[in-house]
């Protein structure tokens, strides 16, 4: 029960974060629960705070759609929340495509794909021209383009509203994610990560490292879907500032030495 | 010689390619799916361009629908991704007087305005699409009586009414033939979902599809108001060779018809 707890307590979290949201998005289509109807792309909260995807905003402006002024502070909220809490907390706890991902990346790491793949041959930075590249494609097409091809609201969509050929999208991103690149996804091309990333570069929550406590087993960054942000482990004592970091808290449960830590961010740098 | 640059520039020609390449197939895709033009929306939807740049597939509408007529775009359904539609052969839109889809909309893409008239929300002046009657395989219009689609629409003796006829072949039936008026039919397919034939002989299509436009050279002399438009007519006359003279004078002009 203590290992259950350390080692995967904030997993167990996520999970039920995520499906608990399914659940009510799930109990305001079939039966009516107006605690929050809609889905992630937009929604209404208690039947009367709007929330609306950010990142689709951003694309209908693009598309050259008129902004209302609901969806305008719908998309406000969730931005400011974000921001607050550091951006990728989204894509952790409440995107239903992460639980997709992280199996992959669980059987990844059990089937020892890792050691056979060592260097992913793509570039974390695609992202952020796939972010470009949708607000470019809104802008020429007249449409919001990445929601016409969104595996999360496709996911999304397909646990509210009905499946259809939904599978088909979830089992396109697990496959690309096991056999092609390792975080392919969510750690590669997902532009709605992206811009949270970019948002979110200036979040409250943050983990913290102590560098004396560290010993050196890189567990952690063997278990963590943006590894990069955890440049500092064994070598100096500081907070994981980039915005990538998903605050999912995987590193903080595998670490036996408890030199990873949540924290709240340090507004003044510290004087040494 | 393998130097930094190069291996910049290498890998910015990559990740160029490979967003091209992309893009390429996302805007195809894209452009692939919004050529369907068959497709109804639910009340109040902006014109299909502005709709597909405005909606946002919350789904709202969809799950204030009491009837389950409206149903998001699922992969497989060849339709613009998550966007509401229905099939009136399917389920139709009864046309609840509340409107309950269009006012939750949180993005306008359903209009509330283009379903209000005098402050108050009136379904009748939705513009979902339109019935169109199949005359040869309606057996309204083989003398057979039926009035199913006359009885099932909700703006009866409007936007359908029944125009008879005699029926030569019996000489004494006549022909009950329903007409849609595209005025008042608001595209709600109640008719198509009670048509008794195997498939539909009355069908509802997007407006756009089907209703035409006469332009501006035409005028209805008799109606007062379609009159008024001459006062915006402005007139323009093009000379050329021939129209230097009068129409009649160029007519008798023999000249160059023959040889000698």
């Amino acid at each position: 029960m203590t290992n259950l707890y350390n080692n995967y307590r904030f997993l167990i979290l996520r999970r039920i974060s995520q499906v608990a949201l399914m659940l009510l998005y799930i109990g305001g289509n079939y039966w009516g629960w107006s605690f929050v109807q809609g889905n992630l792309s937009s929604s209404l909260l208690f039947g009367f705070i709007p929330l609306s995807d950010p990142f689709a905003a951003l694309q209908m402006f693009a598309a050259g759609a008129i902004i209302t002024i609901n969806l305008a502070i719908g998309a406000l909220i969730i931005t400011l929340i974000y921001m607050v809490l550091g951006g990728r907390v989204f894509c952790s706890w409440v995107c239903p495509v992460n639980m997709i991902t992280d199996a992959a990346n669980y059987l990844r790491r059990k089937l020892d794909f890792n050691k056979i793949q060592k260097k992913q041959p793509a570039s974390r930075n695609i992202r952020y021209w796939v972010l470009g590249l949708s607000l470019v494609l809104s802008y020429i097409l007249g449409v919001t383009a990445f929601e016409f091809i969104s595996p999360i609201s496709i996911t999304h969509r397909a646990i509210i509203f009905g499946l259809g050929l939904g599978w088909s999208a979830m089992l396109i991103i697990f496959l690309f994610d096991l056999f092609i690149l390792k975080n392919g996804w969510c750690g590669h091309i997902c532009p709605l990560g992206a811009f949270y990333a970019t948002t979110g570069k200036v979040g409250l929550i943050r983990v913290d490292h102590e560098e004396e406590k560290c010993t050196a087993c890189m567990k952690c960054k063997e278990v963590c879907p943006e590894n990069q942000v955890l440049f500092m482990v064994s070598k100096e004592s500081l907070q994981v500032l980039d915005g990538e970091c998903t605050n999912c808290g995987r590193c903080i449960e595998v670490c036996d030495d408890d030199a990873l830590n949540f924290s709240i961010r340090r507004l003044q740098k510290e004087t040494k | 010689m393998v130097t930094d640059r190069r291996k910049f520039i290498l890998q910015t020609a990559r990740t160029a390619g490979v967003v091209a390449l992309g893009g390429l197939m996302w805007s195809a895709y894209v452009d692939e799916v919004t050529a369907n033009k068959l497709i109804l929306r639910p009340p109040g939807a902006l014109k299909e361009e502005d709709f597909l740049s405005t909606c946002i597939k919350c789904g709202m509408c969809v799950e204030a629908c009491p009837f389950d007529t409206l149903s998001l775009a699922k992969p497989g359904d060849n339709k613009p991704l998550g966007t509401p539609y229905f099939e009136p052969r399917e389920i139709p839109c009864y046309m609840c007087v509340d409107i309950p889809c269009v006012p939750v909309c949180p993005t306008g893409a359903l209009d509330i305005k283009s379903v209000t008239t005098k402050n108050e929300l009136d379904i009748d002046i939705a513009e979902m699409g339109v019935a169109v009657v199949d005359t040869k395989n309606c057996i309204a219009f083989w003398g057979i009586q039926c009035d199913a689609c006359y009885r099932a629409c909700p703006l009866l003796d409007k936007a359908i009414y029944l125009e008879y006829e005699k029926n030569e072949r019996t000489g004494k039936h006549a022909f009950l033939k329903p007409i849609v008026d595209s005025d008042f039919c608001t595209g709600c397919g109640l008719c198509e979902h009670a048509c008794v034939t195997k498939k539909a002989a009355i069908t509802v299509v997007p407006r756009d599809l089907v209703i035409g436009s006469v332009g501006d050279h035409y005028i209805k002399g008799w109606d007062k108001a379609d009159e008024k438009r001459l006062t915006n007519a402005h007139t323009q006359i093009n000379t050329t060779e021939i129209s230097k003279e009068s129409a009649v004078d160029s007519l008798n002009d023999m000249e160059g018809l023959f040889d000698d």
